[in-house]
């Protein structure tokens, strides 16, 4: 144990592991490329739906059927199965995070537009407010600070799951872990999923300080 | 892509062995995890303290990569079951944990005074009180924790485990969809069944959430 972690330092500081196109620092942009990528285009996706789901309060039932399903669906399998069907490309890469990351928005936008206290929705309403009006200036701003759990932790699964991008021949910290794993080198696969987990902590803490400045007339909500 | 139906009528021993190895991984971690968490929990929700750091641990755990969690295991398990049902359990305690504790949270403190007056001790607080009330809220986290485990077993294929995940290595390295496609399937419906009967044991645990609904 003590071996392989004193391994572990040496892998993690040495200059030659950092530099080049199979480096540390390439691996680490290319992990956040697919990972903020990923979770931008199911923030697209998922965003409108979560909102609209909310202030219709129509479709309910669907979100959360859509949010349990989205963890029942197995990722290596997904991966695999685009793969097949559209040959060597990015696209199971992508689909895979993306169905990933879509349920758990979709169901944390809903969450917190239910939340929203009913009252200040008839009171925006009774104002004269149009309903684009009332989701947009009064619902969104208020079911802001759930939404953005949502988004820190389809980030967090988009991140740790990236890993599989190197299982279809794809870079990201996944090379380290598989390539480790074909060498049986447990001091390079413990490096890429130290680096991976380090990753997903600053990401979150990242969101998490932003929440804080964003909101900070609110009282805290819990996280 | 197209299903070859000859290939999973030849296999139906095979996938049915598959599919009840991938469900005993599955429960086998979920019961450990909660195992586990009941305690952490317990002590999560009682020393104010310590619950930060619990749930914050958990949460690390959950962002490393199942893949390397199951590779990091194999010196201390090799490549057994016991090394898949160790990193699935470490996958379910952050949402058991997390649950438990909003669920302890969530018993009113009038409850938990009253049943101080009337004599009862702390330790049987817990047990009839506090925890059944909290039981809506813990297998909520039982769902989630059960759905989350079922999907992830298949990871466990890199380490030549993983039931029914073998057949998404076994389609890849074949270029054969017919047994991805089978392995998504079942799997999916074992987390729908899994989840379903998870819903009639808490309807069947919980008879008082059912007349608070009805307004008596």
């Amino acid at each position: 144990m003590y071996e392989l972690l004193k391994g572990l330092g040496a892998w993690l500081v040495s200059s030659e592991q950092w530099a080049g196109s199979d480096g540390i620092g390439h691996r680490l942009t290319e992990h956040l490329q697919y990972s903020l990528l990923a979770t931008l285009v199911a923030a697209a996706i998922a965003l409108p739906v979560g909102l609209l789901i909310g202030h219709t309060r129509r479709g309910a039932f669907i979100a959360i059927n859509l949010s349990s399903f989205g963890r029942a669906l197995p990722t290596v399998g997904l991966v695999v199965l685009v793969f097949l069907a559209s040959g060597l490309s990015m696209w199971p890469v992508y689909i895979a995070l993306v169905a990933l990351a879509v349920p758990s928005i979709v169901t944390n936008t809903y969450a917190g537009m239910t939340a929203v206290d009913p009252e200040v929705r008839d009171a925006a309403r009774g104002q004269g407010m149009r309903w684009h009006q009332v989701l947009l200036q009064v619902e969104l701003p208020l079911a802001l600070p759930l939404i953005m759990t949502g988004l820190r932790l389809a980030l967090i699964q988009v991140v740790a799951t990236a890993t599989i991008a190197a299982y279809v021949s794809f870079g990201g910290l996944g090379r380290y872990v598989f390539d480790g794993l074909a060498q049986r080198d447990l001091v390079q696969v413990l490096g890429g999923a130290v680096l991976v987990a380090v990753v997903a902590v600053v990401l979150d803490l990242a969101l998490s300080a932003l929440q804080r400045v964003l909101f900070r007339h609110r009282p805290a909500t819990p996280a | 892509m197209s299903v070859d139906w000859s290939w999973i009528a030849d296999h139906t021993d095979d996938l049915t062995a598959l599919t009840l190895s991938h469900l005993q991984a599955a429960l086998t971690a979920v019961l450990l995890g909660l195992l586990v968490s009941l305690p952490l929990a317990v002590v999560a929700h009682r020393v104010r303290r310590l619950r930060g750091l619990l749930l914050g641990l958990s949460n690390i755990l959950f962002t490393i990569p199942s893949i390397a969690v199951f590779v990091l295991l194999l010196p201390v398990s090799g490549l057994t079951r016991t090394t898949t049902v160790i990193g699935l359990t470490i996958y379910t305690l952050v949402v058991l944990l997390r649950n438990t504790v909003e669920g302890l949270d969530s018993v009113p403190a009038r409850t938990k005074e009253a049943a101080k007056a009337m004599g009862t001790r702390p330790l049987r607080t817990l047990i009839t009180v506090e925890l059944p009330l909290a039981l809506p809220v813990i297998m909520a986290g039982v769902r989630i924790a059960t759905v989350m485990a079922i999907s992830l077993v298949s990871v466990a294929t890199y380490i030549g485990d993983g039931g029914l995940g073998q057949l998404f290595t076994d389609g890849f390295q074949r270029n054969f969809p017919t047994p991805v496609i089978v392995g998504v399937v079942l799997t999916l419906l074992l987390a729908l069944v899994a989840d379903a009967l998870l819903v009639t044991v808490q309807y069947v645990l919980t008879p008082w959430t059912r007349r608070q609904k009805r307004g008596v």
